[in-house]
């Protein structure tokens, strides 16, 4: 899987950081930074919640 | 005097629950028709997809669009966040997003839990009963804000009145608008205060880094907002959500237990109690479709958030309070573009207050009828008895 990030889009709720904070990071402004593009295991379940739980649809997965 | 008022459906809660009816209008087809208290005519979303449509589509789904109040003139309007769309809304949520990032949040932490700890510590003193909602649940969020906003916290008994009064359905919208206005009044002499003299609070960082970008309106009704918006909200959620707990001792005995469990039982008690109906009624801004049925532009859309929460789309056994399932994506804090901004600040607060108090006093119980605010912008409880 490859996590996608679209910054203009991402309104800085923070739901991926608490959701996977392994993956996902904010700058100072809250925007989304993504620390993984390709997490695995664990990491890569709690980052297809943090996708599930983007309440401005500024996250999206590539693949399986 | 409060005047008795018939609650549109999405307004009706029957304790913890939306009424019965908003399960069957998730089996039917399409959208139903609801009357909002302000005499709107709107069509209702109650399914969790249909709602996470219309408030994921700030285009097609305007939140600009609802007529002015009478007595409501272009300043009373300035700044607020939830009656703003794209571009306009995304530039003056842009300047606060950074004051809530996770991170500045978990910095809070440490006093979150100091200011828990000194409403426990002056309940003991007091000595049982108490009412929840005055001793805990109201001030503890309300002092949070104050000092990251820069509101003195001596102007309480004001904010907190004013504050009801504005949610509160039953008055008349004459008088909701008067102390609106007041609110308004109150805040732009704290924005003046902190132009002369910049603070190192939210107010002091907004003149500073954002006054000359903004006008004094704008940011008035900012933190105006984020006032009303950072006690009313959690409040509510600490009462209610303590309320469940007690209600279903198992659970509570779990969040009382277990830091582990915290974190998901917060999200639980988001998704079960959902306590703000349904948000600004959006207004369609072309032609277009929701589950099959065909909405014209200038119609409005209401969601509710709770029916949302009840649907098995969700969560299986949604009817069912579990502090021990995975946290679900919720629609509790809203979605789309005007997603709680203070989301993370209300979970912390959240996560620190329940499993705080039910250590503190682990015979804590109820002691009386809880009073239920029902005809409110935000669900909740007025006073809770408990006794430890």
């Amino acid at each position: 899987m490859k996590i996608r990030a679209d910054r203009d889009v991402c309104i800085g709720a923070g739901n991926c950081v608490l959701a996977a904070e392994n993956v996902f990071d904010q700058d100072d402004d809250a925007i989304v930074v993504v620390l993984q593009e390709t997490p695995e295991g664990a990491d890569a379940e709690a980052a297809r919640n943090a996708v599930g739980s983007c309440p401005s649809g500024a996250l999206s997965i590539e693949g399986t | 005097m409060a005047a008795a008022i018939s609650l549109p459906l999405h307004m009706q809660r029957d304790r913890y629950d939306p009424p019965s009816r908003m399960a069957e209008l998730r089996e039917q087809p399409g959208l139903e028709r609801v009357t909002t208290p302000l005499g709107l005519h709107a069509w209702l979303a109650t399914r969790y997809e249909d709602v996470r449509e219309v408030l994921g589509d700030a285009t097609r789904f305007s939140s600009a669009g609802m007529p002015a109040l009478p007595g409501s003139d272009d300043d009373q309007r300035a700044g607020n966040l939830l009656t703003l769309d794209p571009p306009d809304h995304t530039r003056l949520r842009r300047m606060l997003t950074g004051e809530f990032t996770v991170r500045r949040i978990r910095r809070l932490q440490p006093r979150i839990e100091q200011i828990v700890d000194e409403h426990l510590d002056a309940m003991e003193r007091a000595g049982s009963p108490a009412d929840l909602v005055e001793a805990f649940a109201l001030p503890i969020p309300s002092l949070v804000i104050c000092e990251l906003l820069g509101v003195p916290y001596a102007d309480r008994g004001e904010f907190h009145r004013r504050a009801a009064i504005q949610l509160d359905l039953t008055r008349p919208l004459a008088e909701r608008g008067a102390v609106a206005a007041e609110s308004r009044a109150y805040m732009g002499t704290l924005v003046d205060r902190a132009s002369a003299d910049p603070g190192e609070d939210m107010l002091g960082m907004l003149v500073r880094e954002h006054g000359a970008e903004f006008s004094r309106a704008e940011l008035v009704g900012v933190a105006s907002l984020l006032l009303i918006a950072g006690h009313e909200t959690t409040a509510n959620m600490l009462a209610l959500g303590t309320l469940a707990l007690l209600e279903h001792p198992e659970q509570a005995a779990a969040v009382r237990a277990d830091p582990t469990a915290t974190a998901p039982a917060v999200e639980e008690l988001m998704r079960y109690l959902s306590v703000v109906h349904s948000g600004v009624p959006r207004r369609v801004t072309r032609d277009t479709e929701v589950a099959g049925t065909a909405l014209a532009e200038g119609d409005f859309v209401v969601v509710s958030l709770p029916a949302a929460d009840r649907d098995r789309a969700l969560v299986e056994d949604p009817e069912r309070l579990d502090v021990g399932r995975a946290a679900a994506p919720h629609v509790a804090f809203g979605h789309g573009v005007h997603h709680c901004l203070g989301a993370p600040l209300a979970r912390m607060e959240m996560a620190t207050a329940f499993p705080a108090l039910l250590r503190r006093f682990p015979s804590l119980a109820v002691a009386g009828d809880p009073e239920f605010r029902s005809a409110a912008v935000v669900y909740g409880l007025r006073h809770l008895p408990v006794s430890w």
